[in-house]
């Protein structure tokens, strides 16, 4: 297999845009792709400040790294979650990628500067956990972006997240979401720009670029997260996808194009007026702010283990189905088969 | 060689020599879910891998939506 461009070997075959890749390329492919979503979505301006929400996950940090190499002006922020290991984990692998770079990374802690985590948060408000994150997420780094002066906030949204939600979206008639499934999101009253540069790059090319860059991520799955509908819908698109490569493409950016123009209507009507909210000052429909709420419900209770809130494991992508099976240790007999390879 | 599989990490023993499509089609694998690393580099589909090899196979799907 040979690279497309220099005919050197390659590394990598990336079906949907028929090419093979060998490392250099791939990584100058990744870079490029950015660079078009930026430029042609008007994400950032040159001399823009930007903050870059880092999870420790391959996402969120070849985004930084390909932000930096594209010549922008970025500071990263990760949150300690407190779901249980995995998020000590992510923290460590966050705090490595910017201390061996020199990059300015801010942090904040749920459990220590708020006095709740994920897994209480969704315990106690019976939200899902997913849920209860996100609203965390999104006021804290809205917060951060401000108060440090940041123009834009950039997310690590890829290709195959945003034509997931755009499925889930779509099969439920989500109209104000659908309005509002937009690569950029402008800055409004008391919010922040927030973009999603790496909407042209499938999670498989952000995950090797990150090993062609030799950036140690987190594979491990949130244990939160496990068998969510988000999963599911990836699964149902992949499934797709290898019959018809460039199908996810399609989908997401045909919809940008052909579709979600007819949906701003429901999105602009949803928006309601704005107050400050009497506990943290952010905008809000109604005060309290959903955040200030949720910290007002969960920082009181005792801390919930994660065991007691995750869902049972289900079934994941890159498997063709088929009954699960006990892992086998190294040094047993050959050859391997479908079912030992499962979980 | 030595196959490490990844969430939850653990390893296969498998015969080599064979290219990296038909490992993953023994297992039963989309070679889009995945990456196969050998070293600290990427192997294409139409690599061979010896019996002297290890080779971890990476999924790629996440499942948070942001």
């Amino acid at each position: 297999m040979k690279c497309t461009v220099c005919r050197g070997p390659a590394v990598i075959d990336l079906r949907r845009h028929n090419s093979n890749f060998c490392a250099e390329h791939m990584v100058r492919f990744c870079r490029d792709q950015v660079a078009k979503a930026i430029d042609d979505h008007e994400m950032i301006a040159p001399g823009e400040k930007v903050l870059v929400a880092v999870s420790g996950g391959k996402d969120s940090l070849a985004l930084w790294d390909i932000l930096v190499a594209l010549g922008y002006e970025v500071e990263g922020m990760t949150i300690g979650l407190g779901i249980g290991e995995y998020s000590a984990h992510s923290t460590a692998v966050s705090v490595a990628f910017a201390e061996a770079r020199g990059w300015p990374l801010h942090q904040v802690d749920l459990r220590g500067e708020y006095g709740y985590d994920v897994p209480t948060a969704a315990q106690v408000t019976r939200r899902v956990p997913c849920s209860a994150c996100g609203l965390s997420k999104r006021h804290l780094f809205d917060k951060v972006a401000l108060d440090g002066g940041f123009d834009v906030v950039a997310t690590g949204h890829n290709l195959d997240d945003e034509a997931a939600v755009l499925l889930g979206n779509t099969l439920h008639w989500q109209t104000e979401y659908l309005g509002r499934q937009l690569p950029v999101l402008p800055a409004t009253d008391g919010f922040p720009r927030k973009v999603k540069p790496l909407v042209r790059l499938g999670e498989r090319e952000t995950a090797a670029y990150c090993v062609l860059r030799g950036i140690d991520y987190v594979v491990e799955e949130c244990p939160m997260a496990e068998g969510n509908r988000h999963l599911r819908y990836k699964e149902a698109l992949n499934a797709i996808e290898a019959a018809s490569p460039g199908t996810k493409h399609d989908f997401y950016f045909g919809f940008l194009a052909r579709a979600a123009d007819r949906f701003r209507p429901e999105a602009e009507e949803a928006k309601t007026a704005l107050v400050a909210c009497e506990g943290c000052g952010a905008p809000t429909p109604t005060s309290p702010c959903a955040f200030c709420r949720l910290v007002e419900r969960a920082a009181g209770h005792e801390p919930v283990p994660v065991e007691l809130v995750r869902k049972p494991r289900g079934r994941r992508g890159g498997r063709k189905g088929g009954p699960k099976a006990a892992p086998k240790p190294a040094g047993t007999t050959a050859p391997a088969t479908a079912a030992e390879a499962r979980p | 060689m030595k196959v490490v599989l990844r969430n939850p990490r653990r390893e296969l023993d498998v015969e080599g020599p064979m290219t990296v499509a038909k490992l993953l089609g023994q297992l039963e694998i989309h070679r889009d879910a995945v990456l196969v690393i050998r070293g600290d580099t990427l192997v294409a589909a139409d690599a061979v891998l010896e019996d002297s090899d290890t080779v971890e196979i990476r999924p790629v799907i996440s499942g948070g939506a942001g």
